[in-house]
């Protein structure tokens, strides 16, 4: 799950890393009141979801409250596009009003889990400001690394380590191990999967300060963390994908194609999205059905399909294992008895259960299109998208 | 022959009485797999289809001299669960438990450090010998015995590649689902070393998917194997920065990509597969070209 830069700043804030100064405003009079309060010149950024908004004109500097105003009225309610985001862009509903720092030196901090070596990792470049995997790309050795043992967590030591490679000795390094422990606990004892300072700034009276601040959470561990939960943003969010969840679809990721594709298992979904292309089509969604046992889900899963006016066939693809066939097959015939369903749809099923499913697809009268193996379901979808226009 | 798990291996089922779990132990105990005891905390003394139920994994494993845990819990006590076996010094911990939180894996593959346990999983099918064992969720018909060891981050695929192969009559030695979480007991290069290991495993497939360097490493292994690899990489068509379901599965940089893995699998000597359709094919292919069919 992701959060805006305003909600991981106030986050970092409470674990000690300093940030700078700020306030969150709906309306140009708000961001012009933020400025007053704040007094001196600011910087009114785009809160959205997406990195480089500076690129697309989502991050303005001003000097006077007034010029602080005009610089929300811009920004909030503009479709923010940059490079993270697609053509579309993003919808701006609030700005991050703060006070403009001096900056004399740019770098990098992040920490995140890195699966090669299985542990929770810090990373920190002198080249910040910039992507990392550009700085990763150009020159790796500016790249510092440190892999922390959990069983005794993030130690001083490397924190000096990290701190004395981007040069912040003297009375920087005690700030700096600090702020790197600091981001530690946060990242562990709030389930994070990312939390990235870029950049982390050295200011002109010599102080270190998180400038930019994004953090990403575990979905898996939101379960036990209700106020990071509380912190999410469906605005933000693609509206189908919302619509999936709240009908307990937890992976449905839309996609820009027109074959809808209904799969039990992540990386099956995935294999026959590949199928798909290399039959000369585009999927219009990744959806894991996950382990199905009961009909609704299969229902459920037409709903959000079908609601995608871009999806012009779908292709159901199920091997069951832990998942059953025949309730599959049930909850076919059920979306087709519940819904009005006028486009093609593709049938492969095989494993847990198979000849129950095919029994009950058989007798249900219903005109789906039976495919035996993944690549003849993957070109029967294709055709039947191709035939019902695009 | 196989790997990890034969005619001979005793099982334990950690959640045996839960809904999945006693479901997994009727179909486990159906296809033959020597399954010896449960274990549900509080309902030690009573039995599961004839099964004894322990209150420990501790007290289980003494009792029975079960070698292997089969852990079927939610996610929030599967951490817990996998420590519990590795602490009774069960040797091979297989847990299929989808959505633990990256943290208590972090944690708990620090514990297994050094230890005598082998864990495989978690979020994973788990292992099956066809006709001998199976420890896991896959659905027993569509395996059949054979010389083709299979090792897949997927669950689904497993079954998907290896319907395909029985088609063919190309039988397997034994089915290895890894796991699709960031962090796995066992990695796809530990499941390659297994079978090159295994003398009567005369060839692998390997179905890996996008995101993190796990093929890479694999592919690293493969090179001084000689045993005919064939590999698939899942997710071509997925677009960066999106997580496809699995939590491992998203492109963050140029190791993730699908193109990047095929590249180091096919330079190590692997046989890459383009389409999941033609795995089977592929594979026979691979096998009559060496002679071993």
């Amino acid at each position: 799950m992701k959060i805006h830069e305003f909600q991981a700043k106030k986050l970092l804030a409470e674990y000690g890393v300093p940030v700078p100064p700020g306030r969150v405003a709906a309306t140009p009079e708000q961001a012009r009141e933020a400025a007053q309060e704040l007094g001196g010149p600011v910087v009114v950024k785009a809160q959205v979801h997406a990195g480089g908004r500076g690129k697309g004109g989502g991050i303005k500097t001003a000097a006077t409250p007034e010029e602080a105003e005009q610089a929300a009225t811009q920004i909030l309610g503009m479709r923010l596009v940059t490079p993270q985001t697609d053509a579309e862009g993003k919808l701006v509903h609030r700005v991050l009003v703060e006070e403009q720092t001096a900056v004399e030196r740019e770098l990098y901090l992040s920490v995140l889990v890195d699966s090669a070596s299985s542990r929770t990792t810090m990373i920190a470049s002198a080249a910040g400001g910039v992507e990392i995997e550009q700085v990763a790309a150009e020159q790796p050795e500016a790249i510092h690394r440190v892999a922390i043992d959990p069983a005794v967590g993030f130690q001083p030591h490397e924190g000096r380590e990290l701190a004395f490679a981007l040069d912040l000795g003297g009375d920087l390094l005690r700030p700096a191990v600090g702020l790197m422990t600091a981001l530690y606990r946060c990242f562990t004892e709030k389930d994070c999967s990312l939390v990235e300072i870029n950049p982390l700034v050295v200011t002109g009276d010599g102080r270190l300060l998180a400038l930019d601040a994004k953090i990403t959470f575990d979905d898996n561990a939101l379960f036990r963390r209700e106020e990071i939960a509380a912190m999410r943003d469906t605005d933000e969010e693609d509206p189908l994908e919302v619509q999936a969840q709240e009908l307990g679809i937890s992976n449905y990721v839309k996609l820009d194609g027109n074959i809808g594709c209904v799969v039990n298992g992540a990386g099956l979904a995935m294999a026959t999205m590949d199928s798909i292309k290399l039959a000369g089509g585009e999927p219009a969604n990744f959806l894991d059905i996950g382990t199905v046992n009961d009909v609704s889900r299969v229902v459920s899963a037409f709903r959000i399909l079908t609601a995608d006016p871009s999806v012009k066939a779908v292709l159901i693809n199920i091997f069951g294992g832990m998942a059953r066939v025949d309730i599959i097959a049930e909850g076919v015939v059920a979306a087709h008895r519940e819904m009005d369903i006028r486009i093609p749809v593709v049938v492969r099923l095989a494993g847990t259960n198979v000849e129950e499913g095919e029994r009950i697809l058989g007798e249900s009268g219903l005109s789906v299109i039976r495919a035996d193996d993944l690549g003849e379901a993957a070109s029967k979808a294709v055709e039947a998208a191709g035939k019902n226009g695009t | 022959m196989s790997v990890l798990v034969d005619q001979s291996t005793r099982v334990i089922i950690q959640g045996i009485t839960g809904r999945e779990g006693s479901l997994q132990a009727r179909l486990c105990i159906e296809y033959g797999t020597k399954v010896v005891a449960g274990v549900t905390p509080g309902r030690g003394g009573e039995s599961f289809e004839g099964v004894p139920i322990f209150n420990t994994v501790r007290e289980a494993a003494r009792e029975t001299n079960a070698d292997c845990s089969f852990i079927v819990v939610p996610p929030p006590f599967a951490a817990d669960a996998i420590l519990e076996a590795a602490h009774a010094d069960i040797p091979l911990v297989i847990c299929i438990t989808e959505g633990i939180p990256t943290m208590d894996m972090v944690g708990v593959k620090r514990a297994l450090q050094g230890g005598d346990s082998r864990l495989i999983g978690p979020n994973c099918p788990g292992v099956i010998t066809p006709g001998e064992c199976r420890v896991g969720i896959m659905p027993g018909d569509v395996f059949s015995a054979g010389a083709v060891g299979v090792v897949s981050r997927s669950g689904t695929l497993v079954y998907e590649a290896v319907a395909q192969l029985t088609n063919r009559g190309i039988g397997q030695s034994t089915c290895i689902g890894v796991g699709g979480d960031p962090i796995i007991g066992t990695t796809q290069r530990e499941a390659l070393e297994l079978f090159d290991k295994d003398t009567e495993t005369a060839a692998v497939v390997l179905i890996g998917e996008i995101g993190g360097s796990a093929e890479q490493e694999a592919a690293d292994y493969l090179r001084g194997m000689s045993k005919p690899v064939i590999a698939f990489i899942a997710g071509a068509t997925a677009p960066p920065g999106r997580r496809m379901g699995h939590a491992g599965a998203i492109i963050a940089g140029d190791t993730g990509t699908a193109r990047a893995k095929q590249e180091a699998l096919s330079a190590a000597g692997a046989v890459i597969c383009e389409s999941p359709a033609e795995i089977g094919a592929t594979t026979e292919r691979v096998l009559k070209d060496a002679g071993l069919i």
